[in-house]
């Protein structure tokens, strides 16, 4: 009985500590942690969770209160965490081919023994799938749906290669209607339109915050890496639609836009700028921080984390609804290569880079394909030099450090040639 | 001025000296163990033979896969500059430069200045590098240097389909057991190895002149099958193995 206050001012103290700690971490981690424990609370708190692919339609599941959770967003927590290829390996012998997308071997292995840096993710009532980033996602919920026994969205987004068609946002925008009727099915109420145009602008409005974010690096010296952003990622994923997004992005923007005026720049002496293409190497990304550092290079901006804000131009802020058809079909990974090094070649200019870094991704066909032919026309029409790495996003067997090491290296002796360095 | 290159790869390990801007003399040693030691007995070596004092080497530069292992080199940079620099020392008209070593193979595009404008390495797997052929080799039980001559013989050169090393040498073992011939097994192991370079140097779009640099460039039989693949003309010069360590102590020349 006498331990009892000992005990008490114990954890006192630990959650003071972090409290301070969170302080200090600029709110993600604790937000993060919030949001996934009110998640893994809904049973008790008598909400319900959806799992849902990265690039899928989350607005109408923000109006309904249902909780979004992503298994790509947890894929990538465990592959930073470096529990990724155990959970790989796991899910091999499951039976899943090692050529499978790492995200989906470890989250199907993670269902069944609910491992990871979190001890799994929270039991979902219901999935919504979205091919706009790539077509592994349909068999890995159609699995997940049968392990769950839960119901299962399919949302068919066309490939656009050039434009965007009639036919193609007729289609897509009926799904729409029948994503709402499925999710009132789901939870038993009827969706509050007025409710969902307000989490739309919302969510607009994030997406227009982090684009101002990603392009104070435009400035030099950058204030952020892409590095930084990979870590600020996880609000505009996870919970865009939300209040919580905007008001932790004004704070992050107003923040680098003091780093730009008072000249402090992300890494301690930026002398040349380089542009990051694909998924970033989740348990790498310290390592491949630090060796860019030594060079005096910094990655100023990259395709991943701006994909999240590059359809706000299609989006009609006083029509959400109908305009997000066109916004969630037109994404980076769901467009020709024509188009994509397009838009590369425009962050090649706004970031002013001296050289690109692109990451084939053993796990990402969709984002490496068209890789090859970018970096011809990158070269063409601009004449940088392209870098390609090869590697996972979270399976560290498909990694080799000394030949990745050789070829940074390398790749930075060509560019300081070339600066007359 | 005498400079000093160091190029420690991963089977062996070799070292240059050049005197006011001429070579005085290379030496190969197998890399072995320990590569901080290879470097080190490289070196000595060489200058003992050369009959020049380690005071007297004004800048030593090193390269390949154990570049940082060495402590007394003034500068450590990769393989691919220093191929570059090596090649278009010994000769300023080449523009491309395959280089073909112990664990990884790699194309150069150069300038005409010499500096490098572009280049490719192998992904991570064995297939179309020194080691590859080591494998074949002790699996045909041929003496690596028999390889290139024997393979001229060929008549009709075997396909080895298979990308992977450990793969490639099962195949090799079944081509054996049907008693197909070893010259022609190994032209088709030239042709497979040419095949993954050709894939390299067409995405790099290579210019002539080009050379091949690395051990495996005393291969005659690799060199041919090359030049059938990417039809162009394939040049090998006498210091094709120490082609790295020669432009290292070449950019040595270049240290402030």
């Amino acid at each position: 009985m006498n331990k009892m206050p000992e005990i008490v001012l114990f954890f006192l103290a630990k959650i003071k500590k972090l409290a301070l700690h969170f302080k200090k971490r600029k709110k993600m981690k604790e937000i993060m942690m919030v949001y996934y424990m009110e998640a893994k609370s809904a049973r008790i708190s008598g909400r319900k969770v959806a799992w849902i692919t990265s690039g899928g339609p989350v607005e109408p599941l923000i109006a309904m209160d249902v909780i979004p959770v992503y298994p790509e967003n947890h894929g990538a927590m465990i592959g930073a965490s470096k529990m990724g290829t155990d959970l790989c390996e796991k899910s091999e012998s499951m039976g899943y081919s090692s050529d499978l997308c790492s995200y989906a071997r470890s989250d199907i292995a993670c269902a069944t023994v609910n491992g990871g840096p979190i001890g799994g993710l929270p039991r979902p009532d219901m999935l919504v799938c979205c091919n706009n980033i790539c077509g592994t996602v349909l068999k890995w919920y159609e699995v997940q749906a049968r392990y769950f026994n839960v119901p299962l969205f399919i949302f068919d987004t066309p490939f656009c290669h050039t434009g965007y068609s009639e036919e193609v946002q007729r289609y897509v925008r009926r799904q729409l209607d029948e994503y709402v009727l499925f999710l009132e099915k789901a939870c038993g109420r009827k969706m509050d339109s007025d409710h969902l145009k307000a989490v739309g602008k919302l969510s607009l409005e994030g997406q227009r915050l982090w684009q101002a974010v990603l392009a104070t690096a435009a400035n030099s010296p950058a204030p952020m890496t892409a590095f930084d952003a990979f870590y600020h990622l996880a609000l505009i994923v996870t919970l865009r639609g939300t209040p919580l997004v905007i008001d932790y992005y004004t704070q992050l923007l107003e923040k680098m836009k003091d780093r730009v005026a008072r000249g402090i720049g992300a890494i301690p002496n930026e002398k040349y700028r380089l542009l990051w293409d694909n998924i970033p190497i989740w348990p790498r990304t310290r390592w491949l921080s630090e060796k860019l550092a030594s060079h005096n290079a910094c990655l100023v901006a990259d395709t991943y984390t701006s994909a999240w804000c590059g359809t706000t131009k299609y989006i009609d802020e006083n029509n959400f609804f109908d305009s997000m058809a066109e916004a969630y079909t037109r994404i980076y990974l769901n467009i020709g290569v024509d188009e994509m090094a397009r838009t590369v070649l425009e962050m090649v200019d706004m970031y002013k880079v001296d050289g690109i870094v692109m990451h084939s991704n053993r796990s990402c066909k969709p984002y490496s394909l068209g890789q090859y032919d970018i970096q011809k026309i990158v070269e063409k029409e601009r004449g940088i030099p392209c870098l390609m790495i090869e590697a996972d996003m979270v399976d560290e067997r498909s990694f080799s450090e000394s030949q990745v090491s050789t070829r940074i290296d390398a790749f930075m002796e060509i560019i300081k040639q070339r600066k007359g360095d | 001025m005498i400079t000093a290159g160091i190029d420690i790869g991963s089977i062996t390990t070799k070292a240059a000296v050049i005197a006011e801007g001429k070579i005085r003399g290379t030496r190969v040693i197998f890399t072995g163990y320990n590569a901080e030691q290879a470097g080190t007995k490289v070196y000595e070596e060489l200058l003992k033979e050369l009959g020049v004092k380690k005071s007297d080497v004004g800048k030593v530069v090193s390269t390949g896969y154990g570049r940082n292992s060495v402590k007394f080199m003034d500068k450590a940079m990769t393989e691919i500059i220093c191929h570059g620099a090596g090649a278009y020392y010994l000769n300023p008209r080449i523009r491309s430069v395959i280089d073909i070593g112990g664990q990884d193979s790699k194309a150069i595009v150069l300038d005409e200045k010499g500096k490098v404008k572009n280049f490719a390495m192998n992904d991570k797997c064995a297939a179309g590098t020194g080691r590859f052929l080591e494998v074949m080799a002790r699996a045909l039980e041929v003496d690596l240097d028999g390889f290139g001559t024997l393979s001229l013989r060929a008549g009709d050169p075997s396909r080895i389909s298979s990308l992977c090393t450990v793969f490639a040498e099962s195949e090799v073992i079944s081509l054996i057991s049907k008693g197909e011939k070893r010259e022609n097994i190994i032209a088709g192991i030239h042709e497979s190895i040419a095949a993954r370079i050709a894939a390299m140097t067409n995405r790099l779009r290579i210019a002539p002149l080009v050379v091949m640099t690395g051990g495996v460039a005393k291969n005659i039989g690799v060199v041919k099958a090359l030049e059938r693949k990417i039809e162009m003309a394939v040049e090998v010069s006498e210091y094709a193995q120490v082609n790295g360590a020669i432009g290292a102590a070449i950019l040595a020349t270049g240290l402030k």
